[in-house]
């Protein structure tokens, strides 16, 4: 297996970084590029950069973020948010972006992901699942579905998702560490990589996730000081985490 | 120095032309085999289904020009699906004709979770570098591996990469410095 990887995330908006607890609150916390090279520096193994706004008009705006991110950095990043169609993804990927994460549109279409994964191939395509008491929420975590989160995640699986990323909105935002309960039953439910997201406070509770998913989102744990990314990697490390030598 | 990145629908060109940017080179993206012929460097990226990337490589005449390239001993290098098609043949889309300037083929992963997505160490030298691969090559051109896949294959000028150099951070850029100063 490779190694545990570590995501810093982005949330974005009108061309800014920001960040919001449990999915509300906005408020600007630095430019993109600036803070996803920060990151970079930092020894960040991805980035994944998400549009919380996502409104149509920002769509361009988007592709051109992307476009800078791509020239600037030399790590993988994948964009979500408001990815509705073929066409959205396509640009995404041609603008730089290694992956694109689809949420809500795959929900309302489940084959949007089979023919995301025929376009651009399973390794581009993430599936990003809200959950709350194991049930999924589309539109940014605030509509139940009344689908369970595991069978959902089984299904984006046999559909062609290349990966799963599992935000817990029960504990995004109160850093008192991820919901590895769901995290457990997501990753035993299918044999594609698992990010977990949702509720890193402590080097410790990072380290918990990385024992059953391959990747750790890494949201406000790192936002308001990228170095602090460096020194969690270096706790990790004293914890017995197998990460690269980023230098 | 000049390095020609094919660009036919298929392959992360943007990233590609970046990370050789930052090193300084002369880079571009085309679609013309007289550039691909031309250049000191030729580039062949690749993400996405190998039956598609592989006839939109046709298309433009470019599976000539690189074939063409390589027999005349012309530094090129595969990245990714790029390797992958330059295999005899890959399993991929119900079994595929490659580009043959590697002997062996492409076949499925078949241990782990796969898209085998992540950095991996490879051997030898112990470098991590950026994977995400659904298929890997088996091939007897293979001169260094990780977790047991093929992560470098070389026949004649022909160089194949499994990984991401452009997305490898600092050690990726050290390789395609290194590509470069044997091109």
């Amino acid at each position: 297996m490779p190694l545990p990887r570590l995501i810093p995330c982005l949330d974005v908006a009108g061309g800014r970084v920001v960040k919001g607890v449990r999915f509300q609150g906005l408020r600007e916390v630095g430019d993109p590029v600036e803070l996803g090279g920060a990151y970079s520096d930092a020894g960040a193994d991805e980035l994944v950069y998400l549009d919380v706004a996502a409104t149509v008009e920002e769509r361009p705006l988007l592709a051109e973020l992307v476009a800078r991110v791509a020239d600037a950095l030399a790590i993988p990043f994948t964009v979500g948010g408001g990815v509705r169609s073929l066409a959205d993804a396509e640009a995404l990927l041609r603008a730089g972006a290694d992956k694109i994460a689809v949420n809500s549109a795959a929900l309302q279409r489940p084959e949007l992901i089979g023919e995301l994964a025929s376009l651009l191939g399973s390794q581009a395509v993430v599936v990003a699942i809200d959950a709350a008491g194991g049930q999924v929420f589309s539109r940014a975590g605030t509509t139940p579905t009344g689908r369970d989160a595991v069978s959902w995640a089984r299904e984006a699986e046999s559909r062609g998702a290349g990966e799963i990323l599992l935000t817990s909105i029960d504990a995004d935002g109160t850093r008192a560490g991820y919901d590895l309960e769901l995290t457990r039953a997501v990753a035993d439910a299918v044999s594609i990589p698992v990010i977990a997201s949702g509720g890193a406070g402590t080097a410790t509770h990072v380290a918990e996730a990385l024992e059953i998913a391959q990747a750790a989102l890494l949201a406000s744990i790192v936002h308001e000081d990228p170095e602090r990314l460096r020194s969690l990697r270096a706790e990790l490390r004293g914890l017995g985490v197998p990460l690269r030598d980023a230098a | 120095m000049k390095v020609a990145v094919c660009d036919y629908g298929a392959g992360n060109v943007r990233s590609v032309l970046a990370a050789f940017r930052r090193l300084g080179v002369d880079v571009a993206s085309t679609r013309e085999p007289a550039d691909v012929l031309g250049a000191d460097l030729a580039v062949l990226p690749g993400v996405g289904s190998a039956a598609s990337a592989l006839a939109g490589l046709c298309a433009a005449g470019l599976d000539e020009a690189l074939r063409q390239r390589v027999e005349a001993g012309g530094p090129t290098l595969g990245i990714c699906l790029g390797l992958q098609l330059a295999l005899e043949e890959t399993e991929e889309d119900g079994g595929v004709r490659g580009l043959g300037l590697l002997p062996g083929r492409a076949v499925r992963l078949r241990s782990g979770r796969v898209p085998r997505i992540g950095w991996a160490r490879v051997e030898p030298g112990g470098d991590a570098f950026y994977f995400a691969h659904s298929y890997a090559a088996e091939t007897e051109a293979a001169t260094a591996t990780s977790e047991g896949v093929v992560a470098i294959a070389r026949a004649g000028s022909f160089l194949g990469v499994q990984f991401h150099p452009e997305k490898s951070g600092p050690a990726g850029a050290r390789f395609l410095e290194q590509c470069l100063s044997r091109a």
